[in-house]
């Protein structure tokens, strides 16, 4: 199977499907094309018509990046248990994971060049050809370890998926060493997101040491949320087998770091509460409000509810191995770390400003409508990348091939065939 | 990565600097004080500037160049009409002329002859006797506020226009002082900025014509205006 | 379940890998084809359009390149505005470091320092840019951010009960905002004027998070400059015309500092309170205020370590 091949057979996985599927399809691109009408807009004005001005210069964009960060370095909480310990529930979803992340990647990069007020000078920031600002720019370094990051998962699925397609088993000696790259890889995209924040003393509400663990546990709760939502909706709506050890697994990683995030938001809030000196301010506007400006209060309390209530559902066993439970504590984290790690985040460092000034912003439709097309985008790119893999991970590669008279090539990371063949809804017409 | 690589690339973080331009570009070019010459400009004929008006009085004094001192329309030289007028040295109460003159500058101690010489009108007179030309009338402030003095020679105090590397002009005492009145006028402040939800010239314009918190509201409360949208 | 033989998925066949297909894009076809639609894409526009895109960062500039750059902003800016303006690339002085020193009990927060500040740097007039913001503060709460106003407008200033903080860019000495910008677009000169190459700049604002002193300015909308009102004497790293989408700040007037005069601001203000000079220099007023006078910087505790100094002359 040459390249070609492999892209044609893509191709037709993508291009097949039931109706629910080519609707699900349809209503993304009808999103993407709704932002990027809005983008053309913002491209053609310029910035003006969000909300953003000086005094709160990085806000919804930016918001949904550093979110999106935590989620795509989350895959990581997957594929340590999955390939190195050969841990065996958990093996066919990493896959699933690490295609999340590129996605949730895409979704990363998206939102920095919608944010660029020059994205024509996009090319400024490569080495040798622009002039990066290495290492002085943490910044900088994000750009790189970002694109790390995705090459590297771009990498291992497409080699997975490739071998898988030839119904054989993944090369060992290329794959282990970029998995065992990939988990500092994570580690590091959300920590150098971090210090982009952390590391600016003029914002005291970011200058936090603990803002990085901070950025670590949060999305170790926020990304496996996603991720067993998918999982179960793929349990439901095709056969790929997804056990629930694994769920239960995922879902119990995710009450200690949900339990190390509040604790460490916790540590925080008593530090900034308990010494009070003129930086708890920022803390002020986010959970009771100053001088009359409210905007983020109910946003912050939902935040703390949240994280509350998903922890303690996750807490104990019988919760998170309850499917409607587990699913709402799902939500509830999610919602808590979108919060928290979006707007939470941006909003309070800069209100009030340097300079003491409160200018509550919230986003204009154009940024709500081009933050729609990026998610609808990056729910396309896990949709078609799903729909390339979920055949090869439910072993239908495998029957082909047993009918072909090549059973010896099954690979390791398929499982055994189904025994029934799925039917109607969409996503089963292979 | 090896941790000589690890070391090396913390030594590079931690000796970050900002891009200093490189030997030999444009931004730093070798450069002489011939490529200025608006430095070196001309005195601009300026009152005070050295070889220009009368020689000091005092010895070691220095002279600085001012612009004309801000006399009211017509009445320098004053000889013109006190050359004629017998001078009266008892304190009193103008009427007939210079009426507008309202004294708030100590006023229970001095008055108009503390300081304009009683024979010689066209100049004024230190506590010494010593005359000094209008030109010259810091010298007449500093003999009280001397700090003022030494700050607005050293131009600390007060204005200077011009360059900072060659030619000055300095403002008079009395250029930003009324010396019957010294108290600074107060001014009108000009506009102030545009309130962030507002820099969109449309929103400014539908917050005007709905009567809302216009750009220029005069409040205390920081960006009070709520929300744009 | 379609025929197996004729469904794509019967081509994993590792046989196929030996033979060359020939409509098969090899990964170099690929970038190469990606390459020359590029080249294509840029050789279709205009040389301006091209040679404004492809130009490279300032300090990378050789001396003849310094000058096609400038002559490209003259043609520039005089087809726009209909006039003939002179940008400059004058250079630093050696032996020159400047500092600017603000009279606190002097500023009467009339704001002339403001607007002349706009007329001179050629900011936008909309949506409005002011590279400098006078903040009214109460006297009996000193000098306090969180009761800060900039938007006070009484019939008269100054108002007794309250002080006026003008605040513009504080010419770092270690700078946060040219040490988190990840393109290098804006560096500290050797004269200490921190700058800005509009043309490298990217926008994503970084400097204006890093930046403690608001002084960083986003040119949200296309900036608006009135042809009668533009200032023809320009600086290519100061106040000639932005385009839309960069970050500009207050550069002491670079345009005028750099050829020996003083800054706009220190020309208008109508108290005297703005004083400005070369630090290296012990006769300049600002090195005699440094030695005399108690002065103090904003926020010293961040240790940005300005060059812009606040002072009480009395």
């Amino acid at each position: 199977m040459g390249p070609l091949q492999f892209i044609a057979t893509s191709a037709r996985f993508v291009l097949r499907g039931g109706k629910a599927y080519w609707l699900w399809v349809g209503f993304l691109v009808a999103l993407i094309v709704w932002g990027v009408l809005a983008y053309i807009d913002q491209f053609n004005s310029g910035l003006i018509v969000t909300n953003m001005r000086d005094q709160v210069s990085w806000a919804f964009y930016i918001g949904n990046f550093t979110f999106l960060v935590g989620v795509a370095a989350a895959a990581v909480v997957l594929v340590i248990p999955a390939y190195i310990y050969h841990w065996g529930p958990i093996k066919e979803v990493a896959l699933l994971g690490e295609i999340l992340a590129i996605s949730a990647i895409v979704m990363c990069l998206l939102f920095v060049v919608v944010d660029m007020g020059r994205p024509d000078r996009f090319w400024h920031l490569i080495p040798v050809i622009g002039h990066m600002n290495f290492p002085s720019s943490v910044l900088a370094w994000d750009v790189v370890v970002l694109n790390i990051y995705l090459v590297l998962n771009l990498v291992i699925v497409t080699h997975i998926l490739y071998r898988g397609m030839q119904g054989r088993s993944y090369n060992q000696r290329l794959v282990v060493p970029l998995v065992l790259f990939s988990i500092p890889a994570a580690v590091g995209i959300h920590t150098v997101t971090a210090f982009i924040y952390a590391g600016l003393p003029g914002r005291p509400y970011w200058n936090a040491s603990i803002l990085a663990p901070r950025f670590l546990c949060s999305a170790f709760c926020s990304g496996p949320a996603v991720m067993l939502v998918l999982f179960q909706i793929l349990q439901r709506t095709t056969n790929i087998a997804i056990k629930d050890a694994a769920i239960w697994k995922v879902a119990e990683l995710m009450a200690y770091a949900m339990f190390i995030n509040l604790f460490l938001l916790g540590a925080e809030i008593f530090k900034e509460y308990y010494s009070a000196t003129e930086h708890l301010i920022h803390f002020q506007y986010l959970f009771t409000g100053i001088h009359g400006h409210h905007a983020l209060v109910p946003y912050a309390w939902a935040f703390v509810c949240c994280g509350i209530s998903a922890f303690l559902l996750f807490l104990f066993p019988a919760t998170r191995r309850n499917v409607v439970t587990l699913n709402l504590g799902c939500l509830l984290i999610y919602a808590s770390v979108y919060i928290e790690k979006g707007m939470g985040l941006v909003m309070p460092a800069f209100t009030p400003d340097t300079l003491g000034e409160i200018y509550e912003y919230t986003p204009t439709l154009h940024e709500l409508r081009i933050g729609a097309g990026i998610f609808s985008t990056g729910f396309l790119v896990f949709t078609v990348l799903c729909r390339i893999a979920i055949p090869i991970l439910t072993g239908q590669f495998a029957a082909v091939h047993a009918h072909a008279g090549r059973d010896s090539l099954r690979g390791r990371l398929t499982t055994a065939p189904t025994p029934h063949q799925p039917s109607a809804a969409g996503g089963r017409h292979l | 990565m090896s941790a000589v690589t690890v070391l090396a690339i913390l030594v590079v973080i931690v000796r970050a600097k900002p891009v200093i331009p490189p030997e030999g570009t444009a931004a730093n070019k070798a450069f002489s004080p011939a490529d200025f010459p608006a430095v070196f400009a001309k005195e601009e004929g300026l009152i005070g500037a050295a070889g220009a008006g009368a020689a000091p009085p005092g010895a070691g004094a220095v002279l600085f160049p001012v612009p004309a001192p801000p006399f009211s329309e017509g009445v320098f030289p004053c000889m013109e009409c006190h050359g004629s007028i017998p001078a009266n040295g008892e304190r009193r109460v103008l009427e007939a002329m210079h009426g507008d003159i309202v004294l708030h500058h100590d006023e229970e101690h001095r008055w108009c002859l503390d300081c304009h010489d009683a024979e010689d009108r066209d100049h004024l007179r230190l506590a010494s006797g010593a005359l000094v030309p209008f030109t010259e009338s810091y010298r007449l402030c500093g003999q009280c506020h001397g700090t003022q003095y030494r700050d607005w020679r050293s131009g600390i105090h007060g204005k200077r226009t011009g360059y900072w590397q060659g030619s000055k002009r300095y403002l008079l005492c009395v250029h930003c002082h009324n010396p019957h009145s010294p108290r600074f006028a107060s001014l009108q402040p000009l506009p102030p900025p545009v309130r962030p939800q507002f820099l969109r010239s449309e929103d400014a314009l539908a917050a005007a014509a709905s009567g809302g918190p216009g750009t220029d509201a005069d409040t205390k409360e920081n960006g009070d205006a709520g929300p744009a949208h | 379940m379609p025929d197996p033989r004729t469904d794509a998925i019967t081509c994993g066949d590792t046989e196929d890998d030996a033979k060359v297909d020939p409509v098969t894009l090899s990964r170099r076809d690929f970038l190469t084809a990606v390459g020359m639609a590029a080249a294509g894409f840029l050789a279709g526009c205009s040389p301006e359009v091209r040679e404004a895109y492809l130009q490279k960062h300032f300090l990378e500039l050789s001396p003849p390149e310094v000058e096609a750059r400038l002559g490209r902003l003259h043609a520039d800016y005089a087809k726009r505005f209909g006039t003939q303006v002179q940008v400059s690339a004058l250079p630093a002085q050696p032996g020159v470091v400047f500092g600017y020193a603000l009279d606190l009990s002097r500023c009467i927060g009339c704001r002339r320092c403001v607007y002349a500040c706009v007329k001179e740097n050629n900011q936008s007039r909309n949506p409005q840019i002011q590279w400098i913001r006078v903040l009214e503060m109460e006297k009996k709460k000193g000098i306090d951010f969180e009761a800060a106003n900039p938007y006070y407008n009484p019939e008269q200033v100054p108002d007794p009960e309250h002080f006026y903080l003008p605040v513009a860019c504080q010419q770092c000495r270690t700078p946060q905002c040219t040490r988190v910008c990840p393109v290098g677009a804006t560096w500290q000169e050797p004269d200490g004027i921190v700058v800005i190459d509009y043309d490298w700049c990217i926008g994503c604002r970084c400097c204006m998070s890093a930046c403690p002193y608001g002084a960083r300015h986003f040119n949200w909308g296309e900036p608006e400059v009135p042809a009668a009102e533009l200032n023809p004497n320009m600086h290519v790293l100061g106040n000639r015309p932005r385009p839309r989408g960069v970050v500009e700040k207050c550069t002491f007037c670079i345009q005028r500092v750099r050829a020996g005069r003083y800054p706009a601001c220190v020309e208008i203000c109508p108290v005297g309170a703005r004083k400005f000079g070369n630090l290296l220099d012990p006769e300049s007023e600002i090195a005699r205020i440094l030695r005399e006078k108690r002065v103090f910087v904003l926020k010293a505790e961040l240790k940005t370590e300005p060059k812009f100094y606040y002072f009480y002359g009395i």
